[in-house]
């Protein structure tokens, strides 16, 4: 089987990110950018599943800017085959990467799409589910575990209670949670190896995709910030200022 | 403008979540109606017909419904979605996996966990793990959202008395099957409602360490709670997790045990009312929210902790 994973050009997850002085976005210049942490356990996932003689082929896609390329050659030195480059300038939102997805899965023929759960910049938590409508495919999201048997994939699934199991007929989409596994830092011969491998560029507007913007951003504004607070002296003084002072217990 | 609630339930019993929804639902303004769609749903829709403010309960009871699996309820969803101007949920794992689903089967663009209702089309929600609150506005005709519970008080869950409607059942789509939880059985509150919380960090060094704040918590009669590492090193369950990608929780207190403070971490708690954090690290990020902080070696501060609230009466 084919599968195809989506990657994110997101600012790094250590990154503290600061809101821009005109509150029209955050400071993306001169700012460190990595793979969406989600779809590098995506990208692992694909691998292990090709590592074990389920899967032929991993694809990778990204959706945006040129420099999404290298988002894209992260993923091939980690172990995908090849990838799709949507090369787009400005914002794009979830919907119009699914639209733009569900194009290239109609082309490519996945039987599995491995999609992060969530991107850490807009923290939507839609692409994947929003795919899987648009295919009218099953879902599997926020997974912890998943086993492909035949036609079907069984997966966990972490819930608010717990875990919840599943099956879902392929060609399914998966969504993937932290404790699915730990990626692989891709090696420095690997990392040789992923700049022979081939990248095909294409536009939302050779897919017959919209990319316009449907959320008007009208400001982007800094958090309300905590008053620091004060330094106990041991847990009687804690206890004491918990009961008297806050009044919270 | 009726605005049409997708019911958090466990059939049998309505989930508190909904009445979060209720509540940002009332804030946007006009009728509000009520899904309840699962099998043999009866005691979740009576519960949703007493919430205060709801004019319509809406029941799909069918078997397809029965584990709220996602492409069949969001089928459901989307064929009665042309009735209203919003479509609503908390922000629940299992909103989270439907609503996007409704609102692709619908052509719009989901506005997801907003923390603030500013008007009919426009609202606020947290991006970038909270470090950021962007201020959006829709031009989609049904807005579809998420809400973010700890934003939005519960709504009364009486006093209303709501009229009750069977709807057709969409049928079931065949595509995926329920097979069964392994849900963490628990005596003390709900992290998400709880109005306090106790978590363990990495530095509680061991699941087997976990009793020492359970402890403490169960004198309080609170939720335990935990940090990402100390859920990916295996101490404690998922369900935990608090922060960017888990649970978010604002309680009236939040005590943070060998929590460094990650700005995911703080993320799903910097909300709470209070928070006090107990670690040996000076200089951990965590101080920089607290509002009391102690520093100290948590495997003799916490049990110092259980003897103090015991002494103060204190006792479960």
């Amino acid at each position: 089987m084919k599968i195809l994973v989506p990657v994110k050009r997101v600012i790094d997850y250590n990154v503290k990110v600061r809101v821009k002085a005109d509150q029209t976005g955050v400071e993306l210049a001169n700012v460190k950018m990595s793979m969406n942490p989600f779809d590098e356990i995506s990208v692992e996932q694909a691998i292990r599943l090709k590592e074990a003689g389920v899967c032929e082929e991993i694809i990778a896609v990204s959706v945006g800017v040129q420099q999404c390329q290298e988002t894209i050659r992260t993923a091939l030195a980690m172990g995908a085959d090849r990838g799709i480059h949507v090369l787009h300038d400005g914002d794009v939102e979830p919907l119009a990467v699914a639209k733009i997805l569900k194009e290239l899965a109609n082309k490519e023929g996945p039987s599995l799409i491995i999609v992060g759960k969530q991107a850490i910049d807009d923290d939507s938590n839609q692409t994947g589910q929003m795919l899987a409508a648009l295919l009218g495919w099953g879902q599997a999201t926020f997974v912890s575990d998943i086993q492909v048997e035949g036609e079907q994939v069984k997966a966990t699934r972490e819930v608010d209670g717990g875990l919840e199991t599943i099956s879902v007929k392929l060609p399914a989409v998966i969504t993937t949670d932290l404790r699915l596994n730990e990626p692989r830092y891709a090696s420095l011969p690997n990392i040789m190896k992923a700049k022979k491998k081939p990248i095909d560029q294409t536009s939302p507007a050779d897919l017959g995709v919209d990319p316009s913007i449907r959320l008007e951003v009208l400001k982007v504004a800094e958090p309300p910030q905590r008053e620091s607070g004060v330094k106990v002296e041991d847990v009687a003084d804690l206890v004491d200022k918990l009961r008297n002072t806050a009044k919270v217990i | 403008m009726t605005i049409l609630i997708i019911a958090e339930h466990g059939n049998t019993e309505l989930g508190p979540a909904t009445l979060n929804a209720v509540t940002a639902a009332k804030a946007i303004g006009g009728e509000i109606e009520i899904l309840v769609a699962g099998s043999g749903c009866d005691g979740a829709a009576n519960d949703a017909s007493k919430i205060e403010g709801v004019t319509k309960i809406l029941v799909a009871d069918s078997d397809e419904y029965a584990n709220a699996l996602a492409e069949n309820v969001a089928t459901l969803v989307s064929k009665i979605a042309e009735n209203y101007s919003h479509i609503l949920a908390t922000a629940t794992t299992s909103a989270k996996n439907i609503m996007p689903r409704v609102a692709a089967l619908k052509d719009v663009q989901q506005i997801s966990e907003i923390s603030e209702v500013i008007d009919a089309e426009t609202f606020v929600r947290p991006i970038y793990a909270g470090n950021a609150m962007a201020t959006v506005k829709t031009s989609d005709s049904i807005k579809v959202i998420t809400v973010r519970g700890t934003s939005f008080e519960a709504a009364q869950e009486d006093g209303g008395s709501a009229s009750i409607e069977k709807i057709d059942a969409s049928g079931d789509a065949g595509l995926s099957q329920y097979i069964g939880s392994e849900l963490s059985a628990s005596e003390r509150p709900d992290l998400t409602s709880a109005r306090i919380v106790v978590s363990g960090g990495r530095g509680m060094q061991s699941g087997e360490n976990f009793p020492i704040i359970e402890a403490v918590a169960d004198k309080l009669g609170a939720a335990v709670g935990a940090s990402r590492a100390a859920v990916d090193a295996g101490y404690v369950p998922n369900d935990y997790q608090v922060g960017q990608t888990g649970k978010v929780v604002a309680p009236d207190l939040y005590i943070a045990v060998g929590i460094s403070g990650a700005i995911q971490h703080l993320a799903g708690m910097k909300d709470s009312k209070v928070i006090v954090a107990i670690n040996k690290d000076e200089e951990a990020p965590i101080f920089q929210v607290a509002d009391f902080g102690l520093v100290a070696d948590l495997f003799k501060a916490v049990p110092e902790l259980d003897d103090e609230l015991q002494k103060n009466g204190f006792t479960g």
